[in-house]
């Protein structure tokens, strides 16, 4: 469907600077919305969750919802931001049928937190990514357009509207524009938004389910030639909500730019729209002609001045914040950067946390989960968290093999049992009969068998071939289907080949 | 006298063709190129009649938010009874699939 023409990803950083910037929205996770008591909760029946407020039926007034501005605060103090000790909701006003009031309420001038940065890592390296302000504002309603081909708004015959989601409590965190990044730029923009998720978790203030919309970004993309004093024109790129589009959009208006500014043509001012399917971006609306919001304080809601001594009780009661908390498992479990990194893409830190809690020893309950746990996830398609073993029996299991109860191989076929929902690994074990043979009456027969099928192997380990024994270890190992532990069926064979 | 001087020479306090233009559009009203005329003539004197507030002595009355001294009026974190859905759509001028029905939206995409 795109008809851009891009230019290769390496041809671009080598002759242009990139600039980008997000917007995040995050839908706040509290129990109701933010000026009225309707519920939050997603997915219900359309139209249930709302009332005159939120409907904006004449005389309704707001009344702000505490929790949401303390969610505000934290995540503020978490990213290091200065709180403003007085502020005010003000009107955002423009037409758009999912916004009942014809405004929207929310902050300008002055909002909730400033002034602070978020430090990610990629590849090793720390770039500190600059926040501008952190400020809180209400949802819109959802629309559905019916009559077009394929659900777009164009072509639409008609829109439907459910007001379930508006005025749920969302808190928007704006970056600085970060320059400087080069080539890194989209993975910079990406790990921003993965680590931003990160500290919402760690808060609790938000599921951050990008597939329900909880976090959704705007991201702000520039390309100038290198060396150049001023930053290009930007675009903006709307409601991007996976961390996978984050990257992929930045990279994409980057190679899109280039190939405009190799042509000299003028890159516009413009919002964006992102297309999943295709990793592309297509123009929506001219910023040229952008909407007159024509902001003004909100005189239903008074103001906002958090008591300092209140702020300061937040900032004491953070949690661990996930760089501190991956820092101090860093040297907890000693494992490099690279490694912590791995766990943290694999979306595994809190599983092996978990797992080691539950009394595994950490290397191996990162074997597990980044290794057979992964593929096993991997194969069916789901997340590792979605996968049905939890950390403490894969704790269980890496006891077994510790104990030498299962070897790897068992282990592997106990998890089997386990994910089928067979109960726990010892359960697994004892029900398939998995355990490994000792220097028992049956293995011993195993043994003997092997020796007696294989007389020309046999006089070659005599003659001193010692190598040759692997054969006969390996009819073993076939023949107890993997059940023998290898080490003690090739000492059964040396006693009773050459003893 | 001399808030009429004001008025005349202050710019922020006439409007033109364009400005009630601009400002139909935000409000999304059909205004005929007869009725932006009048519109300007009639909006202006209204803008003037409030401009007359510049002339209060103010250089040491600091801004003044809410006519009443009130902050941090918060509710506490708890759902209430929301409206039944025949209620919540009672009022809309079109209901279609348990949702409001609303005429096609031209100027932007979702």
């Amino acid at each position: 469907m795109s008809t851009d023409r891009l230019l290769e990803f390496d041809d671009v950083v080598a002759r242009y600077e990139p600039v980008f910037g997000l917007e995040t929205h995050v839908e706040l996770g509290t129990a109701s919305k933010m000026f009225c008591g309707c519920a939050t909760t997603f997915g219900a029946e359309p139209n249930t969750h709302t009332c005159p407020v939120c409907l904006a039926l004449p005389g309704a007034l707001p009344v702000a919802n505490a929790a949401a501005i303390e969610a505000t605060i934290r995540i503020g103090l978490a990213l290091g931001c200065r709180i403003a000790t007085w502020c005010r909701f003000a009107r955002k006003n423009y037409f758009y049928p999912d916004i009942p009031k014809g405004f929207q309420t929310s902050q300008y001038d002055e909002p909730l937190c400033t002034a602070g940065h978020l430090d990610v890592e990629v590849d090793g390296e720390t770039y500190r990514v600059e926040i501008e302000r952190v400020h809180l504002e209400e949802d819109t309603g959802k629309n559905l357009h019916v009559g077009g081909a394929t659900g777009r708004i164009h072509g639409a015959d008609h829109s439907l509207v459910d007001f379930n989601r508006a005025g749920i409590p969302l808190v928007e965190i704006v970056t600085r524009p970060v320059p400087g990044v080069g080539a890194k730029a989209p993975e910079v923009a990406r790990a921003y938004v993965a680590e931003l998720r990160e500290i919402l978790l760690a808060l609790g203030v938000s599921e951050v389910r990008m597939e329900q919309g909880n976090l959704r970004c705007d991201v702000n993309t520039s390309l100038a030639p290198t060396g150049s004093l001023e930053w290009g024109t930007r675009t903006e790129t709307k409601n991007v909500n996976s961390l996978r589009s984050v990257e992929r959009s930045v990279r994409y208006e980057m190679r899109r730019q280039a190939a405009l500014l190799d042509d000299g043509v003028r890159i516009l001012q413009e919002t964006r729209h992102f297309h999943e399917d295709t990793g592309s971006t297509s123009a929506g609306r001219s910023k040229e002609e952008a909407t007159d919001y024509r902001y003004f304080p909100e005189p239903d809601l008074v103001p906002m001045a958090p008591d300092a001594d209140w702020v300061a009780q937040l900032q004491a009661d953070l949690p661990e914040l996930p760089a501190a908390r991956r820092a101090r498992l860093r040297e907890e479990w000693g494992i490099s950067d690279t490694e912590m990194a791995w766990l943290v893409n694999a979306g595994a830190l809190g599983l092996v946390t978990d797992t080691v809690a539950a009394g595994a020893d950490p290397a191996d309950a990162r074997k597990w989960w980044l290794g057979e746990l992964s593929r096993r996830a991997k194969d069916a398609g789901t997340e590792l968290t979605d996968l049905a073993v939890t950390p403490a029996q894969v704790a269980e299991l890496t006891a077994l093999v510790a104990a030498g109860t299962v070897n790897d191989q068992l282990a592997r076929q106990v998890l089997d049992g386990v994910l089928a929902g067979e109960g726990s690994p010892q359960q697994v074990v004892d029900s398939r009969g998995l355990a490994v043979m000792g220097d028992s009456d049956e293995l011993g027969a195993a043994v003997d068998a092997a020796i007696a099928g294989a007389p020309d192997v046999v006089e070659k380990v005599r003659g001193g071939k010692t190598a040759a024994l692997g054969a006969l270890v390996g009819a073993v190992m076939k023949e107890t289907r993997g059940k023998a532990d290898a080490a003690t069926v090739r000492r059964m064979l040396e006693e009773r080949v050459l003893g | 006298m001399g808030s009429r001087q004001r008025m005349s020479t202050d710019s922020s306090t006439s409007l033109s063709r364009d400005d009630v233009a601009h400002l139909a559009r935000l409000s999304r009203l059909a205004v005929t190129d007869e009725e932006l005329d009048l519109f300007a003539g009639q909006l202006g004197v209204v803008l003037g009649a409030v401009a007359r507030v510049q002339d209060a002595p103010t250089a040491d009355v600091p801004p003044t938010t809410h006519a009443v001294p009130l902050t941090n009026v918060y509710r506490p974190d708890v759902v209430t009874p929301s409206l039944t859905r025949e209620q919540a759509l009672a009022g809309a001028p079109a209901a279609e699939d348990d949702r409001f029905r609303v005429p096609r939206i031209l100027q932007e995409e979702a």
